[in-house]
């Protein structure tokens, strides 16, 4: 059981990492832009658009946690 | 050719950096435990990590390109932000630099208070648990990097080949020093490693969701220089934000008691 536990942590942490909202993101991001290229939209700036509001939005995050509790 | 070059230089860059982190591990095992369960720690790490790329290689390669590029594409980006934002609370002071040379201090204190125990197969179970989980944690995320970018460009051997490199190369550098590899400017490499993996992430994701990009595979270059503009930016913002907040704190602390907001 230990074990299992052990490797869903694992398969976890390589899925989603440390920040489950930017998984969320980037997997939106890529959504949206199969749908827009689907509709016959060149969709290629959309996901160097996404970049900067996930590292934003992750960082902010990581600062606001480390302000609740500092070390 | 920019997309092989620039192949083989990631998976050098990533590997380098994780094994510099293993490296680390193991000296602290071999010099407190001895170098006989260490090396057999690292010896079954590298045999199962092998049996990952050998067992999953030829399975990547069949499936269809454009699924492939799409969900390589999300987990380079989880990645590769990761790297980033980390490199970028480095390089902006509110996270502490990657220090080698203590994480070996702390390595070694726990080795040396660590019990021993002998196990049928290794000499020292501790100091074989401990070598041979450094290799294979550090390892996966390679093999993971290795993998990918290997069946998206279609040549895992190259992919093989830069990280087969990397590992030559701190090992011997290890070898000859035997200490660890304190002075290589693991920090920056590591944000260089978080903005190569964020500008695949991006461009092969994109490709597999439909995307023709502009120019081709020149785009790569631009996306690259674009990854690394973003988290430049970050570092600046950040540090700006950081002075301004020390600023406030200073002046908190120099205002008497009772006054203090």
């Amino acid at each position: 059981m230990r074990a299992l536990r052990s490797f869903l942590i694992i398969i976890y942490d390589l899925l989603v990492g440390d920040d489950w909202t930017t998984a969320v993101g980037i997997a939106g991001g890529l959504a949206l832009t199969a749908a827009l290229v689907a509709s016959g939209v060149a969709a290629w700036w959309l996901m160097p658009v996404v970049l900067p509001v996930l590292l934003t939005v992750s960082l902010y995050r990581v600062i606001r946690r480390s302000d609740r509790h500092p070390s | 050719m920019t997309a092989a070059a620039f192949l083989v230089a990631s998976v050098f860059l990533a590997c380098a950096v994780e094994s510099v982190e293993a490296l680390t591990i193991v000296l602290a095992v071999g010099t407190t435990r001895g170098w006989r369960p260490a090396l057999q720690g690292v010896a079954a790490g590298l045999a199962v990590l092998a049996v990952v790329v050998a067992a999953l290689g030829p399975a990547l390669v069949v499936i269809p390109l454009s699924a492939l590029r799409l969900v390589v594409g999300g987990l380079l980006l989880v990645f590769g932000l990761q790297w980033l934002r980390k490199a970028v609370l480095r390089a902006s002071g509110f996270k502490s630099p990657h220090d080698e040379a203590s994480i070996y201090a702390r390595q070694v204190a726990a080795a040396r208070t660590a019990s021993r125990s002998e196990g049928r197969l290794v000499a020292d179970r501790y100091g074989f648990t401990i070598a041979f989980k450094g290799v294979l944690l550090e390892g996966l995320e390679v093999a993971f990097i290795v993998l990918t970018f290997g069946a998206n460009q279609g040549s895992i051997p190259l992919a093989v080949l830069g990280a087969v490199l990397a590992v030559v190369a701190v090992t011997a550098v290890g070898f000859v020093v035997r200490a660890p590899l304190a002075r290589v400017p693991e920090n920056t490499m590591k944000f260089a490693v978080g903005v190569m993996l964020t500008a695949f992430g991006i461009f092969w994701g994109s490709e597999g969701a439909g995307v023709h990009w502009p120019g081709g595979d020149v785009a790569l270059l631009a996306v690259v220089g674009y990854a690394l503009v973003v988290a430049l930016l970050a570092v600046a913002l950040l540090r700006r934000v950081r002075a301004r907040r020390d600023a406030f704190r200073r002046a908190v602390a120099g205002q008497p008691l009772g006054t203090r907001p």
